[in-house]
């Protein structure tokens, strides 16, 4: 039972309230409108004056080929970061559940990525896949398959989904593994005694039981993918070869700091911004709604 | 339909030796009961018949095939959960149909046997539901159903009864006893309620620490207790147990309490002055108002009961004693004249085993 607590007056929450709306205020919503106002602005070339265009930007971003190329990478990026942080992640919870000899060892190890810094992640593959100097690189050339990330594109690509896709499967375990704990053991034994071989159990039982939870983490994964994957492309690949690796993320950077180009840099967040709103609003109502048992 | 078969079967977790050999002939369509106080092993014993757990050693046979090594999926048998252990996310139909399904049945097939089973269970309006959307006994009554269907050689309950109301909970073991009748189902109750035990089973299996007490019918089990533990474990109030020792070569009882009573069913083998104990149950104590062969019992608690008064109370060695008494008397600190019949006695060693009379005595 949460006990209600009565304040006398207004003075007081407020006041408690305070510190969280002004972290709100100052680094989301100020941004957030500097974003949009500026993505109605364009500057000129050394900065001097800006005018308001209206949606031109907007026009512009999405007449852009680059643009374009950049939201394909990123569809292709977040799915396969998505999908395989998941698949790993209920792959190891199921195993780490059957465990019964150091499961608790096994739990810590598999948490620990998550507290690794993304741009230390990121050295830390660069370490295994560079071509000269890295573990696996080295003997990927070694047994003849030419691998060299900074000249092939779709080496580059499968680079940073899988130091992507590894940073996020701890959380994507921790999730999991409390769903799978949460299921009675004995609803697994009925299954078992109604037949049902382990294989079977997993997609008839286990499987829909975590759904909730899988889709649960699918918007967050999507959203880790779309957002805080930038400093694993910055420490590996810079966004290329070419273009390969620029996902949107990458590309407000690119545009916005290295090419100074405020105004399609401002109208690229603000399309995250409603991309990560709507998933936001999606995922709400259907967590809402759709928690079947 | 099927006879089951357990032969020294031992189970070890670690160091703790949890089953120290059970052996078991259930006959076909028999329902047999386990019970026993909570950690006896009672519980091990179903899941290793369900093939949930592997025995040390040991063997289990299903109509007198080993199934020791099998997986629960080829024992074909049935099992009811504590908690129903429902699919939390199928309906009631698919619950039912769930483990027909695998099998491979026929659709009509199996839209024939959860209608019927449905039917039988009364719970066909609720086809459509989800387990969340049911009440316990409606639960209760779909996890029935789910093993019905199977039509299994053999039903195991695990405490089925347990977190229903008390109401709910005696109309439900009227209804298992009549559905396992009904469908002559081999079945192994297990639970930790005496009552249950005696209104449901064919046959007892008294469980303590990891042994078979006593395998039993109910009124055997009731009447000729094998040991102190079943005595005390089966009726309520539990029996009293009074300390004495033998006399009058092995013909009589000194208690503690006060008289030498001659047994009534016989001399009992042992050495004058061997300690015995001598238990009589709360409603075989009887109340003499004239106090013939009677002893004062100082009254601590009264409990009366509408029909019967149970009554605490203390003998004149410092025992105390249980009386259930078919009237209302006795109030805290009277002395009542009570009688201790030895007609009703259950006579056991000083190791608490039942001391048989050696031979009848002439009448």
């Amino acid at each position: 039972m949460r006990k209600k607590v009565i304040f006398n007056g207004v003075a007081l929450p407020y006041l408690l309230l305070l510190p969280q709306l002004v972290i709100t205020a100052v680094f989301f919503f100020w941004p957030a409108g500097q974003a949009i106002y500026g993505s109605f602005l364009r500057e000129d070339a050394f900065g001097l004056s800006r005018d308001f265009v209206g949606l031109e930007n907007f026009a512009d971003i999405l007449s852009d080929p680059n643009y374009l190329g950049a939201v394909w990478n990123t569809v292709i990026f977040s799915s396969a970061v998505a999908f395989s942080a998941l698949g790993v992640a209920i792959f190891l919870a199921v195993q780490a559940d059957k465990a019964i000899r150091g499961s608790g060892a096994y739990k810590t190890l598999l948490i620990w990525p998550y507290a690794v810094a993304p741009a230390v992640a990121a050295v830390l593959w660069l370490f295994l896949f560079h071509p000269q100097i890295g573990l696996l690189g080295r003997f990927l050339n070694g047994i003849g398959i030419p691998w060299d990330y900074k000249v092939n594109g779709n080496q580059a690509m499968l680079l940073v989904i899988i130091a992507a896709a590894w940073k996020q499967v701890s959380y994507n375990f921790i999730f999991f593994l409390a769903g799978l704990q949460s299921i009675p053991r004995s609803v697994l034994e009925a299954a078992a005694i109604d037949g049902a071989r382990p294989t079977r159990r997993f997609w008839t039982v286990i499987f829909p039981l975590l759904a909730p939870t899988s889709f649960f983490l699918l918007v967050v994964n999507i959203v880790y993918a779309f957002f805080d994957t930038f400093g694993t492309i910055h420490a590996l690949t810079q966004g290329g070869p070419g273009q390969a690796t620029t996902t949107l993320i990458y590309k407000v950077y690119v545009d916005g700091v290295q090419n100074l180009n405020f105004g399609a840099s401002a109208a690229q967040s603000v399309v995250l911004m409603a991309i990560v709103i709507a998933l936001t609003a999606v995922q709400f109502r259907f967590i809402e709604r759709k928690v079947h048992y | 339909m099927a006879t089951l078969t357990l032969s020294a079967v031992k189970k070890q977790f670690g160091a703790t030796q949890v089953l120290h050999g059970i052996d078991l002939d259930v006959a076909d369509g028999e329902m047999i009961v386990v019970v026993g106080a909570s950690g006896c092993g009672k519980s091990t014993l179903l899941r290793i018949v369900a093939g949930l757990e592997t025995p040390s050693s040991g063997a289990v046979l299903i109509d007198g095939r080993d199934v020791t090594r099998l997986e629960p999926a080829d024992r074909d048998i049935a099992m009811v959960f504590q908690n129903y252990a429902l699919y939390p996310h199928m309906s009631v139909f698919d619950n039912m149909a769930y483990g027909l399904r695998i099998r491979g049945m026929p659709t009509a097939e199996i839209r024939r046997r959860v209608g019927e089973a449905a039917e039988m269970l009364e719970i066909s309006q609720l086809l459509d539901r989800k387990p969340r959307q049911l009440s316990g006994g409606q639960r209760q009554r779909v996890a029935m159903g789910r093993a019905v269907v199977r039509e299994p050689k053999l039903f195991l309950f695990d405490e089925p009864l347990s977190n229903l109301d008390a109401k709910l909970r005696v109309q439900m073991r009227a209804e298992i006893r009549r559905l396992q009748k009904r469908l002559g189902v081999t079945s192994l109750f297990v639970t930790h309620d005496q009552v249950e035990a005696m209104t449901l089973g064919d046959r007892l299996v008294v469980m303590h620490q990891g042994r078979a007490a006593q395998v039993a019918s109910p009124m055997e089990v009731w009447g000729t207790p094998a040991d102190t533990y079943v005595a005390g474990f089966i009726g309520s109030p539990a029996m009293n147990f009074l300390a004495a020792s033998i006399s009058d070569a092995g013909r009589s009882a000194s208690l503690k309490a006060g008289p030498t009573l001659p047994f009534a069913d016989g001399a009992r083998a042992g050495a004058d002055g061997s300690t015995i104990t001598i238990g009589i149950r709360p409603e075989h104590v009887e109340h003499r108002p004239d106090g013939a062969d009677a002893l004062p019992l100082a009254v601590e608690l009264v409990e009366p009961l509408g029909s019967e008064t149970v009554i605490h109370g203390r003998l004149p060695g410092g025992e105390s004693l249980v009386a259930r008494l078919p009237i209302a008397a006795g109030h805290i600190g009277e002395t009542l004249p009570v009688r201790l019949p030895p007609e009703a006695w259950h006579v056991f060693s000083a190791e608490g085993v039942r001391l048989p009379a050696r031979a009848a005595v002439p009448a």
